[in-house]
Order: structure tokens, then sequence, then C-alpha cells
């Protein structure tokens, strides 16, 4: 049975690494410290984002596809053509492990948006691209759009995420930033398409937990025209922070507040001020709570976000050496690739640690 | 005294050379995230430079294990005897579920410290925490102490987060401070702990932290400090959920 019939409820490992200064940082080090944490995970799932990987064409959107035959490949290059002015394509290069198998055909397309059908089609050009991957997602067989965001790339197959990361030759790669997973599903076989990270322009989402509102926030989110067709848990967070994100233009903070609001009589607890702010953005946006256990990195071109659930079901610490910031689910996989901290804490639940670059450096 | 070097070692391969180690005394260098160290061990003195990995000294019976550096989560679980000392800090869910035995933490632990933590027969645990507990500290305790110090922290600022001792039906949580905890149930009693009471239960405790992380008893006995238990009058008699 393929994922996607059923909910997968995960347990994993996670890890990201930032460099506030735009440093370059090889895809090797991220692999190094998902690694350490490979008792998480099983074998079924490991994935990688990567943010600041495509200078060079910075300026297009970076679509990442698995097709599972030429017939879904033809098919959507035809739609591509159709809405997009493409400017480079490839077979995305790969390196034979032993422990990667039944690998889809993996596609990389840098595009831009024909102008006259962006004009016509009355949307911003980041609306125009969101449309056209839910449409390609949801209406050709065998055709999945797993990465389409600018200067950044996602990474993912069935296997341990230090197999993936050799797969897809990481170590090739230089970023800013890099998130990781390692997964753990639980009672569904895993596919491509469902390991993590789970991305949307240059949104993407690493998760250790299991949604039990899941089902609830699917409903609010498929109103709002996304479209849940992998039906794992995950895939939902990413379609809840880009609308409240990009379309409500909540902050992240605030994003936070919504996904993990604090129990009501915590809200009680709090100043007058502080109390109906937190009051505001849970009865305005209730929908888009998320309960069950979570601990998640998001990343995001410039910054990354980290955040737990608000009863903190999950482990997550956070590290800073010098101008790089390092989180994990354990505090092993960042001592694995910098032993000496300057320092190092674990958030409370609820609690978003939110970072970018710093001020004059680009994305 | 037998000296493992850790490094890069898979975990299984570590916890069977300890297992299968002869000498009493053994130093782990390089340790990096391996779970499980001393699991179930009765004898031996296991002195760890590194981060353990999870589930450090799980069901330990006991061994006594001390870490020069921090710990993950789950630090004694479900321990039954023997002693854990951590020379820094620890995840959460420390002394998950402990029927025996000490762990001294020196610094801080994180969320669900000492959950659900019950004495058996002549058998009550004991949890240090030398900084500060994250939210649900001791919820559902059924036994044992626990013992939050708040060293490095303001004078009487709160030492933990939300919700602690929540569900608790026996057992104790002493506080150095005198800022009752965030949101306190009303199924749980809190009371300045007496001068005699300081000196009989509390001053051997922290003797042994103050020895095994070269800090001062006395001057951490000078501060005032509460203690929380259930209510006998009022006790928790269903489930309780936050919303």
């Amino acid at each position: 049975m393929r994922e996607g019939e059923v909910r997968i409820p995960s347990g994993c490992a996670i890890a990201g690494v930032f460099a506030r200064d735009g440093r370059k940082i090889n895809g090797r080090t991220i692999k190094d410290s998902i690694q350490i944490m490979h008792e998480r995970s099983n074998g079924l799932g490991g994935g990688f984002a990567g943010y600041g990987i495509y200078p060079q064409y910075r300026e297009y959107y970076a679509m990442h596809i698995f097709y599972d035959d030429m017939l879904a490949r033809e098919e959507c290059e035809r739609f591509l053509d159709s809405c997009f002015d493409i400017i480079n394509l490839s077979k995305i290069p790969t390196r034979a492990n032993p422990n990667i198998t039944d690998a889809p055909l993996i596609w990389r397309y840098f595009v831009t948006p024909l102008p006259h059908r962006l004009s016509d089609s009355h949307l911003d050009e980041e609306e125009y691209v969101v449309r056209s991957v839910i449409k390609l997602n949801n209406t050709i067989k065998g055709c999945y759009v797993f990465s389409c965001g600018k200067n950044m790339g996602v990474f993912k197959a069935v296997g341990y995420p230090e197999d993936v990361a050799d797969f897809y030759r990481l170590d090739e790669y230089d970023g800013y930033a890099w998130t990781a997973h390692g997964r753990y599903p639980t009672n569904t076989p895993g596919w491509w398409g469902g390991s993590h990270p789970f991305a949307l322009l240059d949104l993407s989402v690493v998760h250790n937990g299991e949604i039990s509102s899941y089902d609830a926030n699917r409903r609010a989110v498929e109103m709002y025209g996304y479209s849940c067709n992998l039906l794992t848990d995950t895939e939902v967070i990413t379609y809840i922070l880009d609308f409240l994100k990009r379309r409500i233009h909540l902050t992240l903070e605030e994003a936070s507040n919504v996904i993990a609001a604090p129990f009501w009589n915590t809200i009680s607890l709090k100043g007058e001020e502080e109390g109906r702010r937190l009051a505001y953005l849970r009865k305005m946006f209730s929908e888009f709570l998320i309960t069950g256990p979570f601990s998640i990195l998001v990343g995001f071109t410039g910054g990354m976000m980290a955040l737990n659930d608000r009863l903190k079901l999950r482990s997550l610490v956070v590290g800073e050496k010098g101008r790089t910031v390092y989180f994990a689910s354990e505090e092993a996989a960042i001592r694995i690739i910098e032993p000496e901290l300057d320092s190092i804490r674990s958030p409370r639940g609820g609690e978003p640690v939110i970072v970018h670059l710093d001020e004059g450096v680009k994305a | 005294m037998e000296i493992i070097n850790a490094k890069n070692m898979d975990q299984r391969v570590l916890c069977d050379l300890i297992k299968k180690e002869r000498h009493l005394d053994i130093e782990i260098r390089s340790c990096c995230g391996q779970r499980y160290i001393g699991c179930g061990m009765k004898k031996a003195n296991i002195y760890i430079i590194g981060t353990p990995g999870n589930a450090l000294g799980a069901f330990l019976d006991g061994a006594s294990i001390k870490v020069d550096g921090n710990a993950e989560d789950a630090v004694g679980d479900t321990m039954n005897r023997g002693s854990i000392y951590i020379d820094g800090s620890v995840g959460d869910a420390a002394g998950y579920a402990m029927r025996g035995g000490k762990i001294f933490i020196h610094k801080s632990a994180g969320y669900r410290a000492g959950v659900n933590m019950k004495a058996y027969k002549e058998t009550s645990p004991l949890l240090v925490i030398g900084g500060t507990a994250g939210s649900f500290l001791g919820e559902y305790l059924a036994g044992g102490t626990i013992v939050v110090l708040g060293l490095g922290e303001k004078k009487n600022a709160p030492l933990t987060g939300y919700f602690c001792g929540n569900g608790m039906y026996n057992g104790k949580i002493y506080l150095r401070t005198t800022e009752r905890p965030i949101g306190l149930s009303k199924h749980l009693l809190l009371n300045k702990v007496s001068q005699e009471e300081k000196e009989m239960v509390l001053r051997p405790i922290i003797e042994e932290f103050a020895e095994a992380f070269n800090e001062d008893a006395n001057e951490i006995l000078k501060s005032d400090f509460i203690a929380v238990e259930p209510d006998p009058e009022n006790r928790y008699r269903e489930l309780y959920a936050a919303i």
C-alpha cells in the first residue's frame, strides 16, 4: 500500500545548522550531524533542505520533481512549458548507493513564470507558482514536485539520512543553512514523496512527532486552496505556515502562537496585553492549532525557526558557536560537528527560536 | 581502571564492552550520543567524558555513573538502585518512573523531571537538580524526593515551569526559593520548610550534592526552602488534563 492512503504518525530525528554570517556550509556537515542519531530512524525516509545552494540561479524557482515514468515526465514538462520559461533542466546528479533502491526519475528545472501568463492570472508571482505546483501534484499521475523555492532545494528519499546524503552527493553543495530529517514511520511503508522535508516555495519543514489534530488542520487548509495529496501529517504544517506567513502576513512568532497556542490557563497567567494577544490568535486561527507531540525545524530564505509543541513532548536543543546556530533532537548531533559550543539550551514548549542572516548578508 | 575510547563507536558495541568488562572502574572517553550506557547494571563505577545518549543508566540496579558533561533525555529511566551524577545539564524526563537510587544534576533539567517517580517498600528515589527545572516537574509523583536548588538564579526566582507537581499523590518536592510555583494546583499544599526538617532531610542530600560538584553546602542551606506535597484532604480523584 502506498503512503497517502494511510496517515503516518512518525518518531524521527531532526537537525539543522544556520550560518548567520552567510558563510557557506558544506552538505557533509549536516550529514555528519543527522548520522549520529541513526537509532532514531528506521531507514524508511531521510531528507535534507539546503539554502543558498543555487547562487547562479538565485532568480529562478528550482523545481525538484519525482517521476514514476517517462510518461509522467512528458506530461509534466508539457505543463511546465505552458506556464513557465524553463531556463535549465537536468537530472539531479546522484551516486549509486546500495542502500537506496527503487529510485524514481529525479529531475530539476530552473524556471520563471511566463510574463503574459502571469499577468493574465492576476496573481502575484509566488501564488502563481504555488497554484501551478498544487495543480501538477493533483492532476498528473506519477509526478510529484517536492521542492519549488528560489536558491534552495530539498533532497529526499527512502533510506537512512546518511545514505540519502550520499545518494544526492550533498558534499557537492554549499549553503548558509541546512535542515535534515531521519524518519521512523510506524505503521505504513515509506515512499519517496513521504519523506521530509516538505516544502512549498522556499518554506520547508522537518518534523519529529505526530499531529493529533491532523484532520481538523487538513480540512482548514483545504478551504484555502491547498491540497493534502500525501496525507502525511507534516505536509499540513508546511501549508499552515505558508498560509499564516505568506498570505495572512503573521510574523513567525505569531504563527508559533497559533500552531502551538498556550493552554487557556497559561494564557490567564500572562499579563493583560500579552494575554489578549495570545487569546486573539488562539480564537482567530483556532483551526490551525496543532495538537500532539512535535518538534519542527522550519527553513526559509534568510532564516530558520525551531519550535516544540506546547507540552514539549519531543526533544530539541539549540547550540551556538560564534555566528553559527545548531539545532537537533539530541545534543550529541550538535557536539559531533561542533564540540566546543558557546552555549546550548532546550527551548520551552511553544517557544519559537528564530534566527536570521546578519544585516547586509544576502541570502 | 579500564579506559574505553568511544569515538565513532556503535552504541551496541560500547554497551557490550562495558557489560563484559571485568574491571569495576570504567572510563569512557569521547562519548557522543550512545544510548543505554550502564543499562540495568548492578556493579561498576562508570565515568563518562562527553555527551552520553538517551536513557543513560536506565533500569540501573546498583552501579554508579558520573558524567563530565551534559546528558540527554531519560537519564535513570525506571532506575532501581545506584547513583548517577551529571556535572552539567540533562534533557527531558530525567528520573522518569524511578523507584530507588539517586540522581544528582549539577545544572538544569528539562521538562518532566521526576515524572511518575515512586517509592517501593523500603526504597525511595531521590532526584536533585542544581539549577532550574522545566514544566511538569514531578508530574504524577507517587513517592520519593525531588530537590531543586536554583543555583545561579536570582534570589527567590521561580525555579520550575508550568504544572509543577500536577497529578502528584505522594512524595515531596523541595524548592530553594520562597516563590510559589506558577499556577500550582489546588490539590497541592505549599509549606515553608522548617529548620528542623532542613537539617534532618535536606542537609545530608545537599552535602552529597556539594561534595560531588564542589559546591558549598552551608551556603546553599542558608536560603529558605519551600515544599510541595499532595493535600491529603483534597487528593486528585480523576485524570487531569490541560486544554
